[in-house]
Formats: C-alpha cells, structure tokens, sequence
C-alpha cells in the first residue's frame, strides 16, 4: 500500500509517534500538530505576553492587534462576511452550551428543537436539557438505512413550532459527509435557527460560510490540527441579535454598577474573561499553514486512504457502521467485543478509539455495545493501514 | 502487604514467564475462560459497576465464610484481569482485601499496562466497588 504523506513530515507529533511504535489512527478524537502551530505558540510567549483589550500600554496593544487579526483571519478561513460574528469559546461543546442557553429565552413549553440521531452527546446534552427545564420537545430525526441523515423525513418533522435545527455535518461514528442545504433552507423558511456541529467536518474541508446557510456553525480547534481549549462560534449577522448574553465578568461590560450593568454586544459581550490568548493566535496560524496547502492534494490522499481503510475491512469480514465516505469507519469484528480487540491493538501500538464515541443513544439504537473506530488525517499514510491491518490480523487470531 | 496464595503466586510465576504479548493476551484469556459464569439472573442493573465501559458485574455473596465475590464481563480479555483480581483476594477477609494494592499486584504480573488510567478498561471502578460491598457487609 504506497500512499506516503508528503505533510507527515511537518507534524512533530506524528514523527515522535513512529519512533515509539506508535501508530495514531485516532485523529477524530484529536489532531497533532504541525510545526507552524509550535512556532507559534512559542514566539507568542517569547516576545512577552498582556492581556488584550484592557491595557494601555504597548504590549497590550500588540497583543490587542495580534488576538483580533487572529479573529479576521480565522473569519477569512470560514469564508465568513465582514457582518457576521466570531465568538472564541473553549470548543465546540462550549459554543453548543452557549447558543442553548443564549437562545434559551426565546422558547415556550411546546416549542421544537430538532437534532439528528446521530449527533455526539455535545450536540444532543445541551438542547435534551433546555427542553427538560422548559417543557420543549426534543425532536430527532432518523437514519436511513446507511446510517445518513434522511433529509425528506427530516423536513417533514420540520413544523410552526419548531425553534431550533442543530445537525452535525460530519457524524464521528459513522463518518457521512451530509448534505444538508435542503434541510437549513427548509428551516430557516419556517424561522428556525440552524445551529451546524463542524468539529468533524470543519477538518477535511475547509468550511465554506457562503454556501453552507445556517445561523451558527462551531467548531473546535485541536480536531483541525490546532491547540487545545479553543474553539468558535460563527454567528451570522441576521442571527446575532438573538442571543442574549450567557457568562457574566470582566472585559464585557459597557458599563456597570452595583445592582445593573450593560454589556457589550458580540463578540466580546460573549467572551468574558482572559481568552486563551496565545492559543487562539497559534490557531489562526495553523489554519494560515493549512491554507498554503494544496486543499485538493490533501483531500484527494485522504479519499485514498479512507477507500483503503474501507476495503481492508470489508475484506475481513467486519461490521461496518453505515456507509461512511469521509475521514473515519467505526466497525466490529464478528462475535469479538470490542474492548478486546481494541486491547490487543493497542498492545501493538495502534491507538483507534473503543466505545460508544460519546454517541450512546446512537449506538444503542443500533444494538451495539460499542464499536472501533479507525480515524484518518492528512499526516496518515498507506504504511500506518497496513500496520493496522497486520495488528488487526493478529488480535483475530487470538481472538477468534 | 498480604501472603500470596500459592495459586496467585502460580499466576505470577506463569504471567512471569511469557516474553510477548501474544502469549500474555493467550494467557489471559485461558484465565478468563476460567471464570465462573455469572447467571443472566444475576446481571442486574444494581449488580453493574459503574464507571466501566465495559459492561462489568459485581456481586459479594454474602452467605459464605469469607465473602466471596463474584464476577462478569462481555469482553474477554476483561474476564481475564477479573478472573486474576479475584485469585489475589481468594480466601481473604474484608480488611485484608481493602488493603490489597491491585496496582502491584497486576505489576507483579506484568499486566500494568492493561490497567490504563482511563476509565475505559475499570478495573479500578471494581475494585472501588468492592470496597464498597465491603463495607455494607
Ligand atoms: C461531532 C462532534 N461534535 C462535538 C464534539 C465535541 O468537541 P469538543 O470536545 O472539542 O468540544 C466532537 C468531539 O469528539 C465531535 O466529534
């Protein structure tokens, strides 16, 4: 299987990896990094480092300017409009938990959230809250057969009382690329929001905010190679006026007295605190790199590698979740728990994810225990497949 | 620190000797195969351990002289490291037992790495469930 990584050379991480052994087959979970992010981070912290947007003194000010080119920068990357909003948040867990609670009082008993069967508990736990507490009905939309969003009967469940659309582009268990411009026109007809969960898609495509209509879109940066504790939320500009501020403390307020205060409108009323500065600097740096990239080289590599991970299993009989045709397959060998299989791998020094991938109810919808999922990324090759496939023989034939 | 049994030190004399994991993970598996089927029954909600991935039961019976426990897992290598804990704690009252450091004695077995901080494989979710039986002995 010859299919070398001409950009595994620039992930440090990746490299350290090979000399242990080790083969990371786990990136959905989370990316290495690349040099350009090191770089970074460091010469952020080397040159001297302020808080942003209180100080009057120099550094402050660069640091200021270096924070809020960052934010132009990562807006240029989502193809996002000069009107629309960029809010930092710690992730894409965080940006759901602010729009779920930033919406909140837009909502009455009755009123509808639609989510898809598949979404990660970051995309589901925020919303089957909110309507817990106000009396709303969680509404999930079905599978097809492939495991794919069913877009026809999705926006037949769409009604007058439904408030909120919140879908993943990029399911992390069964790995399917959705189209979904049907569905968010369909929403957004009837006045709902359409909140898009990135975190899987926003890494093997660059997101495109033009096209792609929905309301709000987050995602975190340590899938997309970037550091950790950093994530955004795109707010489109028609949907920015409806959220009402969430966390409440230093450098978001216009003004302020003991009983009443004013706050800043998006992005920095949403960001109280001291952001993760040097991280979201290192971010936009990463995202830079990315983009000096040939995208369709590393798209093309990676469609390659993912039609080899997917032959390889089928080959061996396993139980493939869905059709996947993007970035990652989650399977199970016949009559083999998945925890032992994933033992044995990683007794070889394959890291894939065991378990139920933070997608319970999807699992046990589909009356699994759990499952192993083997997660690809642009640093990947065909040699790190055949050392799975040789691992995964082996635990086989101990197994079976 | 508790006496070893004979037998857990069988087990270490054994687990001592293999040079790869194939032979380990063969091992450890006879091991498991070794463990007394838990009924259906007796898989309850309330008999689960919480904190594991892995679905894995506990139970204490009571009734015998000392307590003895009981154990179920669905994953096979699981059985193996349950089937192991017990054979450390066979014939042990309830306060030798809580002293156990099952961090040495799966060392002592060359098992360390089987025992992962993350809660993914619980074994000490167990052994924290134990404790607890034990205590509402
Ligand atoms: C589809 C999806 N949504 C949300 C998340 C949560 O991301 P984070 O843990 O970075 O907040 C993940 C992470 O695994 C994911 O795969």
């Amino acid at each position: 299987m010859f299919l070398p990584s001409p950009w595994r050379q620039f992930f440090p991480g990746i490299l350290a990896f090979a000399e242990q052994q080790q083969v990371w087959l786990d990136s959905a979970a989370t990316a290495q990094k690349p040099q350009s992010m090191l770089d970074a981070l460091a010469q952020h912290y080397q040159q001297g480092v302020a808080n942003v947007h209180r100080a009057q003194h120099q550094p402050g000010e660069r640091a200021t300017r270096a924070f809020e080119n960052a934010r132009s920068s990562i807006a240029k990357w989502l193809q996002a409009d000069a009107q629309d909003t960029l809010i930092f948040t710690k992730g894409t867990t965080e940006g759901i938990n602010l729009l779920s609670q930033a919406l909140a009082h837009h909502l009455q008993a009755g009123d509808e959230i639609l989510i898809s069967a598949y979404e990660h508990h970051a995309n589901l736990l925020p919303w089957q809250q909110l309507a817990l507490a106000r009396g709303l009905i969680l509404k999930v939309l079905p599978m097809d057969t492939d495991g794919h969003l069913d877009i026809d009967q999705a926006i037949a469940q769409l009604s007058t009382r439904s408030r909120i659309v919140a879908i993943s582009a990029l399911s992390n268990v069964v790995g399917h690329k959705q189209s979904l411009s049907a569905l968010l026109s369909a929403a957004r007809k009837i006045g709902a929001w359409t909140v898009i969960d990135g975190a899987q898609a926003a890494v093997h495509e660059r997101p495109n905010l033009q096209q792609l209509d929905c309301d709000f879109f987050v995602c975190s940066a340590h899938k997309v190679y970037g550091p950790d504790g950093v994530g955004l939320l795109f707010a489109r500009e028609r949907a920015v006026p409806a959220l009402r501020h969430w966390q409440f403390g230093g450098e978001m307020v216009r003004h302020c007295d003991y009983q009443h205060a004013e706050f800043l409108p998006a992005p920095l009323g949403f960001e109280p605190g001291t952001p993760s500065t040097a991280n979201i600097i290192a971010f936009a740096a990463t995202l830079e790199w990315l983009q000096s990239l040939d995208s369709q080289a590393i798209a093309t590599h990676e469609a390659a590698l993912h039609a080899a991970l997917l032959q390889g299993l089928q080959a061996r009989g396993m139980q493939i979740i869905g059709s996947p045709n993007c970035a990652l397959v989650s399977f199970n060998a016949p009559q083999v728990h998945h925890a032992d299989l994933a033992l044995l791998l990683g007794e070889q020094g394959i890291a894939v994810r065991a378990g139920h991938h933070c997608a319970m109810p999807l699992l046990h919808s589909l009356g699994l225990a759990g499952a192993l999922r083997v997660s690809l990324a642009m640093y990947n090759n065909g040699d790190d497949l055949q050392r799975f496939f040789a691992a995964l023989d082996q635990a086989l034939e101990i197994l079976q | 620190m508790n006496q070893l049994s004979t037998t857990a030190q069988q087990a270490i004399d054994e687990f001592q000797a293999c040079e790869q994991w194939e032979q380990r993970a063969r091992l450890l598996l006879q091991r498991g195969a070794q463990l007394q089927e838990l009924p259906q029954t007796l898989r309850t909600e309330d008999n689960l351990v919480h904190g594991c991935e892995t679905r894995v039961w506990l139970l204490l019976d009571r009734e015998a002289v000392p307590p003895r426990f009981q154990a179920a897992s669905e994953a096979r290598l699981l059985r193996g490291l349950l089937a192991l804990l017990l054979l450390r704690i066979e014939g042990l009252d309830a306060e030798q037992i809580t002293a156990i450091d099952v961090t040495d004695w799966f060392a002592q077995l060359g098992l360390s790495r089987q025992l992962s901080p993350s809660r993914s494989n619980g074994l000490n979710a167990v052994l924290i469930r134990m404790r607890e039986l034990l205590d509402n002995l």
